[in-house]
């Protein structure tokens, strides 16, 4: 079996009086693409946020790439390995594309104050290298043309794209996208697909939260399904689907499987 | 050819740079003193811009640090420690006049510590509230300004420093503080200044435009567009928002330094509350995080007011309207219905950010 990438085990989130979140594990190999999937408020962004950090999980063991990670500063995590997107996209809006990705960069790159007043020979160096990759990533990702353009200007599904590639720069050891989907109309959903099927095949492994079942099914090795905080299936889309404790989360009770 | 035209400009802005205080001069001494004074908050709005524009934390106190300078090469270079601590007078018999490459480097240090402390408590606000905060750090360093004369004398209080030491290269005996001659022409002490600090500024200039197109630069503006997604992307908020606060300051400070040396007084009222909003405004109606822009909102900021105070006293609007309208008054009005226009008609600034091209909109291409 393929190294584990991501194992999270117990997980629970409390918020007031509301269990958001209870007992939830999750295990990603290298190379694969896990949806996580849920009816609204079942806890998959509670959950996203826990594992990258913004939330601080009340209890729960996290690894990632089978080092122990503690889940409390996003920042950490992002040097840990996690890279995410977020359901409401979050670029720099007056950067342009190409420097929203070159931020990306910031965790893997090292020049300080020095550097930059001098500009020293490494510092130069390094720039070009964060330049050179941050356009090949645009490239990836098929928006090259805009790269001077600031970010605001770029079309939704272009914004998704170019968020998608400043996650990439960061060269993570797990994709995370929340609801990468959300809002697109059905041409940019096939273009999205193509471009998370070319990750793929470029060796990331990837966590996927999505409404979307059929970009879910058409796409992932596993599916995890939450509801009411709690993981009620997991296993292959094909068994999901079938699933009786699914089928009731979604369709209610008392609707029978054919 | 593009770069012929862009050397052309460079070098006639050069001369024009180098020629404008004989100019200047020739009106009066006074005028080439405005500029000075120009420059100097061309240094405190670079600075500032730091802070505002790059990082996006709206500082509201930044005229602390320049106070913080300013009183570090005050004590640094006046005989007010001398003579107000014996044991300190007893040491240096000849009166404290620590040399320039000392208390100058010590001032913008000290102020870009204050910086980087100043900043730790409002590390977790935002916008209003952190301006909030910043306007209460910098009036509760003008109050200690104002109030360390007792029960140890420390700042002299409202009294200010006196006799503070003029800018002195002591190894080649050059004294900015008295006039000289070069190639015959008589250079006055306010003239040598302004040819010090362009090149301070000009130095700045560098500085933030090099911060501006780097790792660290670009990190800070990410934070100011997005303080979440920019965690996300693995930057460390904390340590990059107090080294915003830090480089800010220590400008400040430099800033601070140059002004009491060249003033050779200071007193707490050189760093209220309406000159930290000054410099905001610099900032802010000039072009906020662009630095022509903010360079331009200093120039203009500093200059009109003594310009329009010019242009009434050469008017004598007062006898011409028999009194009811003051010079003073009129300046303060015009400077403000200057910047309500401004802000109206050019919401981004005098000389803004260029604007990149709009991205034709291609759906899922």
């Amino acid at each position: 079996m393929a190294d584990v990438v991501l194992n999270v085990t117990g997980a629970s989130k409390r918020f007031g009086g509301v269990q958001a979140l209870s007992d939830v594990g999750i295990t990603i190999r290298q190379g694969e693409v896990v949806g996580l999937i849920g009816p609204n408020g079942a806890g998959k962004t509670t959950f996203f946020n826990v594992i990258t950090g913004l939330y601080t999980p009340d209890s729960g063991t996290f690894e990632l790439g089978g080092k122990p990670y503690k889940p409390s500063a996003v920042h950490e995590v992002a040097k840990a390995g996690i890279a995410r997107t977020f359901q409401n996209i979050r670029l720099f809006p007056e950067m342009t594309a190409l420097e929203n990705v070159m931020v990306g960069r910031h965790l893997r790159t090292h020049s300080g104050l020095f550097g930059a007043v001098f500009r020293t020979r490494g510092f130069n160096d390094e720039e070009r290298a964060i330049a050179d990759r941050a356009r090949e990533l645009l490239e990836y990702v098929g928006i090259a043309r805009y790269a001077e353009f600031k970010a605001r200007t770029l079309s939704y599904g272009d914004q998704r794209r170019l968020e998608i590639a400043r996650a990439l720069a960061t060269e993570p050891k797990l994709m995370a996208l929340d609801e990468p989907a959300a809002g697109m109309n059905a041409t940019e959903k096939v273009v999205l697909r193509e471009l998370i099927d070319r990750i793929r095949k470029d060796g990331r492994t990837i966590l996927l939260i999505e409404h979307d079942v059929k970009l879910v099914m058409g796409l992932c090795d596993r599916v995890t399904v939450l509801d009411y905080g709690k993981p009620i299936a997991e296993g292959s889309p094909y068994d999901v689907q079938r699933n009786e404790k699914v089928i009731e989360a979604y369709l209610g009770a008392g609707h029978k499987a054919h | 050819m593009k770069d012929n035209k862009k050397l052309i400009w460079f070098l006639a802005a050069a001369f024009l740079l180098l020629v404008l205080p004989s100019v200047a001069q020739y009106a009066g001494n006074f005028w080439v003193r405005i500029i000075d004074f120009a420059l100097l908050y061309v240094l405190l709005a670079l600075g500032l811009n730091i802070v505002v524009g790059y990082a996006g934390l709206l500082d509201l106190g930044y005229i602390a640090f320049y106070a913080v300078g300013a009183y570090t090469f005050g004590l640094l270079a006046s005989p007010h420690l001398t003579e107000a601590f014996p044991a300190i007078g007893a040491i240096f018999p000849n009166g404290l006049h620590t040399p320039i490459w000392v208390a100058i480097p010590l001032g913008a240090l000290l102020a870009g510590f204050a910086g980087a402390l100043l900043g730790a408590p409002t590390l977790k606000l935002r916008g209003d509230y952190l301006a909030i905060v910043t306007l209460g750090f910098g009036e509760i360093i003008r109050v200690f300004l104002n109030n360390l004369d007792a029960p140890v004398n420390i700042t002299n209080g409202p009294k200010g420093l006196l006799q503070i030491d003029s800018f002195k290269l002591p190894l080649v005996g050059f004294d900015f503080g008295r006039p000289g001659s070069l190639f015959g022409l008589e250079v006055s002490s306010v003239t040598k200044y302004y040819f010090l600090f362009l090149a301070v500024v000009v130095v700045s200039v560098l500085i933030c435009y090099r911060l501006e197109r780097s790792r660290i630069g670009r990190a800070w503006m990410a934070i100011r567009e997005d303080e979440v997604a920019a965690k996300a992307m693995g930057i460390n908020t904390r340590n990059l928002k107090l080294l915003a606060f830090g480089m800010g300051a220590t400008f400040g400070g430099v800033s601070g330094t140059l002004f009491a040396t060249f003033q050779n007084f200071i007193s707490p009222e050189s760093f209220a509350l309406n000159e930290s909003i000054m410099v905001v405004a610099m900032v802010v109606l000039g072009g906020i995080g662009h630095i022509p822009g903010v360079i331009l909102g200093a120039l203009l900021l500093a200059a009109l007011p003594e310009v329009l105070r010019w242009v009434s006293g050469e008017l004598d609007l007062q006898s011409i309207t028999g009194g009811r309208l003051d010079a003073a008054i009129l300046r303060q009005l015009l400077i403000a219905v200057a910047m309500i226009a401004i802000m109206l008609a050019r919401p981004r600034g005098l000389w803004p950010q260029p604007e990149h091209g709009k991205a034709a909109p291609t759906p899922a291409s």
